[in-house]
C-alpha cells in the first residue's frame, strides 16, 4: 500500500485536490519545476530561437537545443540530431507518413500495423495507402492484447516497407516486444516505427538497444506542457527524407526557383518553434531522472496490482487485457455489465474519480473486442492507494446507483 | 464535485424501459447515432392521420440516451405531429438555453434531464432520441 505519496506535493493541481486523477494515459499533470521552467524561459530567455544574432536569441536557442540533447540522452539516441521536435506523437507519426510514406512507397508495397493501434498510428497509414497505392495490413493480437513475434511474422514479406506498432498499448497496457519486431521488420527490408506515447513516460526506453528506426512521443504524457513532443529517427533515414512542412528556419538557401534545406533535424522544424515547451520538457526529464524509472515502475506496478486485483473482486466488472498486473503498465481498461462506460465515468466523476470512457481513439480495436466502448483508469507514480481505493469504492457502487438490485 | 443526475426515474427508464421493443407495423423508422460515444438507436413510429399512434426504440447506448428516448415516447405517443415537434423544441431549449416553468412542466419526466446542460459531453446523449424524432417528423 502507498497511502501517502511523497511526490504528489510536487504537482500544484494535485497537492490539495479532492479528486483522484486516474486519466494519466490521456495526459499527465505537471510538476512545479516544469511550470517554472516554462515561465523562466519567457522571463529570462525569450527571443526567436535559431535565427537572432544577439545574446537573447542565443539564450533561447540554448534552451531549445539543450532540451533536444536531454531528450536524446533520455531515450538513448546517438546524437541530438536524431530528435525532431513536434507538437505531439500524432504529429510525429504524421511526419513519417507524409515525408517517408508518401514519397518512398509505391503501389504494391505493404504497411503493417496492429489492430491495437491508436488512431494516430492508423489514420496516417490509411491515408498513405490510399495516396500511394500501398496496401495497409493489420496484424491481429489476441483478445487480451497479446501480440507475438510469430503473429507479426505471418504478415511480413518482401513487400513490407513499413511496420508501425505501439510500444505500450493505450487500451490493454501491454508492452509489445518492439526490439524483436524491429528485427523482424529489418529482416524483410522494412523500417520499424515504435509509437512510444505510452512507454516513454513510464519505462526506461533505449532506442539504440531496441534498434527501432523511429520512435514517437508526446511531452504532455510525460509531465511536460502540451504542445511539445518529438520524433526520434535514425540519422541516415532522416537525412534522405524530404521536409514535412516548408517555411522559415528550415532552409539553407532560397531562390525564386527553389531552396536547399537545413540539415536534420532543423529540416523538419519549419516556422517558429516551441522553445518554452522544450524548456518544460527538459525540466520534466530532469524531474523523471531525479526519481528514476526503478522507483516510478515500482510505484506504478504496485498501484496497478491493487487496482487490478480490487476490480476483479467486484461482481459484473470485466477487465480488458491480461490477468497479470505486470502486463498493464498502469493502464486498466474495463466494462461493467449493464452500465455504459459514459455512465461509469459520470458516476465516478460524482465521487471525484476522473477516468476516461469511450473508444480511446481505437475504434477498430473496440469493434474487434466486441464492445462499442470501455472505461479506462490509468495511473502515474504520483497516485496513491487512496486514489485506487476511492476508485474501487465508487466502481463497487456503480450498479446500485444505476438501479440494479444486486 | 459534480452531482449525479442518475436519479431513480432515469435509472428505471434505462433498466426497465416501456418502449424498447420492435414495432412491426411502424411506418417510419430512422437510426440515430452518436458515433463518438457509441449511442445507436433506431426510432420506430406509427403515424396515422397526423397522429403518433404508437412508437418504440431499439438499440444500445448510455443510460441517458436510452432513458431519454423512453421518456420521449411516453410523452409523444398519442400526440399530433405538431404537438410532438413543439415538445421537441421545448426539450432542446431546456437543454441548450432556458424554458419557462410551464414549458418545463409540459415535458413531465423528461424535465429531469434539465441539468444535463452542465455536462456538455452528455448533451448529445440526451437529445439523440429527440433529434431523431425531429428528423422523422420534418421529412
Amino acid at each position: 500500500m502507498i497511502m501517502d505519496n511523497q511526490f504528489v506535493k510536487d504537482f500544484p493541481i494535485l497537492a490539495d485536490a479532492e479528486f483522484s486523477y486516474l486519466d494519466n494515459a490521456a495526459t499527465t499533470q505537471k510538476p512545479s519545476v516544469v511550470l517554472e521552467a516554462g515561465r523562466d524561459y519567457y522571463e529570462t530567455s525569450n527571443a526567436n530561437p535559431l535565427r537572432g544574432l544577439y545574446d537573447l536569441s542565443v539564450k533561447a536557442t540554448d534552451v531549445y537545443e539543450n532540451a533536444r540533447q536531454k531528450m536524446a540522452d533520455f531515450i538513448g539516441a546517438k546524437s541530438a540530431e536524431e530528435i525532431v521536435f513536434t507538437r505531439n506523437a500524432t504529429e510525429s507519426l504524421n511526419l513519417i507518413a507524409y515525408s517517408y510514406g508518401m514519397n518512398f512507397l509505391k503501389p504494391g508495397d505493404e504497411i503493417v500495423i496492429s489492430i491495437m493501434e491508436h488512431h494516430s498510428n492508423m489514420l496516417p497509414w490509411q491515408n498513405v495507402a490510399k495516396k500511394t497505392g500501398a496496401v495497409l495490413k493489420y496484424v491481429m493480437c489476441d483478445k487480451t492484447g497479446k501480440l507475438t513475434a510469430d503473429m507479426l511474422k505471418s504478415e511480413l514479406s518482401e513487400k513490407t516497407a513499413i511496420v508501425s506498432i505501439a510500444h505500450i498499448s493505450n487500451v490493454f497496457g501491454c508492452k509489445n516486444d518492439v526490439k524483436e519486431f524491429a528485427s523482424l521488420a529489418h529482416e524483410v527490408g522494412a523500417i520499424f516505427i515504435a509509437d512510444g506515447a505510452q512507454s516513454v513516460p513510464h519505462i526506461s526506453v533505449n532506442v539504440e538497444d531496441l534498434d527501432v528506426d523511429f520512435l514517437s512521443f508526446s511531452g504532455h504524457k510525460m509531465y511536460a506542457p502540451m504542445g511539445i513532443g518529438g520524433l526520434y529517427g535514425k540519422k541516415e533515414i532522416l537525412e534522405k527524407m524530404p521536409p514535412f512542412l516548408y517555411g522559415g528556419e528550415m532552409i539553407e538557401y532560397v531562390t525564386i526557383e527553389g531552396a536547399t534545406y537545413a540539415p536534420v533535424p532543423h529540416k523538419f522544424e519549419a516556422g517558429t518553434v516551441n522553445a518554452g515547451g522544450a524548456g518544460g520538457l527538459s525540466a520534466a526529464i530532469d524531474y523523471i531522472n531525479g526519481i528514476g524509472f526503478e522507483k516510478i515502475e515500482e510505484i506504478e506496478n504496485e498501484l496497478t496490482k491493487e487496482l487490478l486485483c480490487g476490480l476483479k473482486e467486484i461482481p459484473y466488472v470485466n477487465v480488458v487485457g491480461s490477468d497479470d498486473y505486470l502486463e498493464h503498465h498502469g493502464i486498466v481498461t474495463f466494462t461493467v455489465d449493464g452500465v455504459h462506460p459514459h455512465d461509469i465515468a459520470a458516476i465516478l466523476d460524482s465521487d471525484g474519480v476522473y477516468v476516461r470512457a469511450g473508444h480511446h481513439c481505437a475504434q477498430p480495436l473496440m469493434k474487434y473486442l466486441g464492445t462499442p466502448s470501455t472505461a479506462r483508469a490509468s495511473l502515474s507514480f504520483y497516485n496513491s492507494s487512496k486514489d485506487v481505493n476511492r476508485f474501487l469504492e465508487s466502481v463497487s457502487k456503480l450498479r446500485e446507483k444505476m438501479g440494479y438490485k444486486d | 464535485m459534480a452531482s449525479t443526475f442518475y436519479n431513480e426515474v432515469l435509472t428505471d427508464h434505462n433498466i426497465n424501459p416501456t418502449h424498447k421493443h420492435t414495432l412491426p407495423d411502424a411506418n417510419f423508422k430512422l437510426q440515430g447515432v452518436n458515433p463518438s460515444c457509441g449511442d445507436d438507436i433506431t426510432l420506430n413510429l406509427k403515424v396515422e392521420d397526423g397522429i403518433i399512434v404508437d412508437g418504440s426504440y431499439e438499440g444500445v447506448g448510455c443510460a441517458i440516451s436510452q432513458a431519454s428516448a423512453d421518456m420521449m415516447l411516453d410523452l409523444v405517443i398519442g400526440k399530433t405531429k405538431e404537438e410532438a415537434l413543439k415538445l421537441s423544441d421545448t426539450f432542446m431549449r431546456m437543454i441548450k438555453s432556458s424554458v419557462t416553468e410551464d414549458e418545463l412542466d409540459s415535458l413531465e419526466e423528461a424535465s429531469i434531464l434539465q441539468d444535463i446542460s452542465h455536462m456538455p459531453a452528455r448533451v448529445k446523449c440526451a437529445v439523440l432520441g429527440w433529434r431523431t424524432l425531429d428528423e422523422i417528423l420534418n421529412k
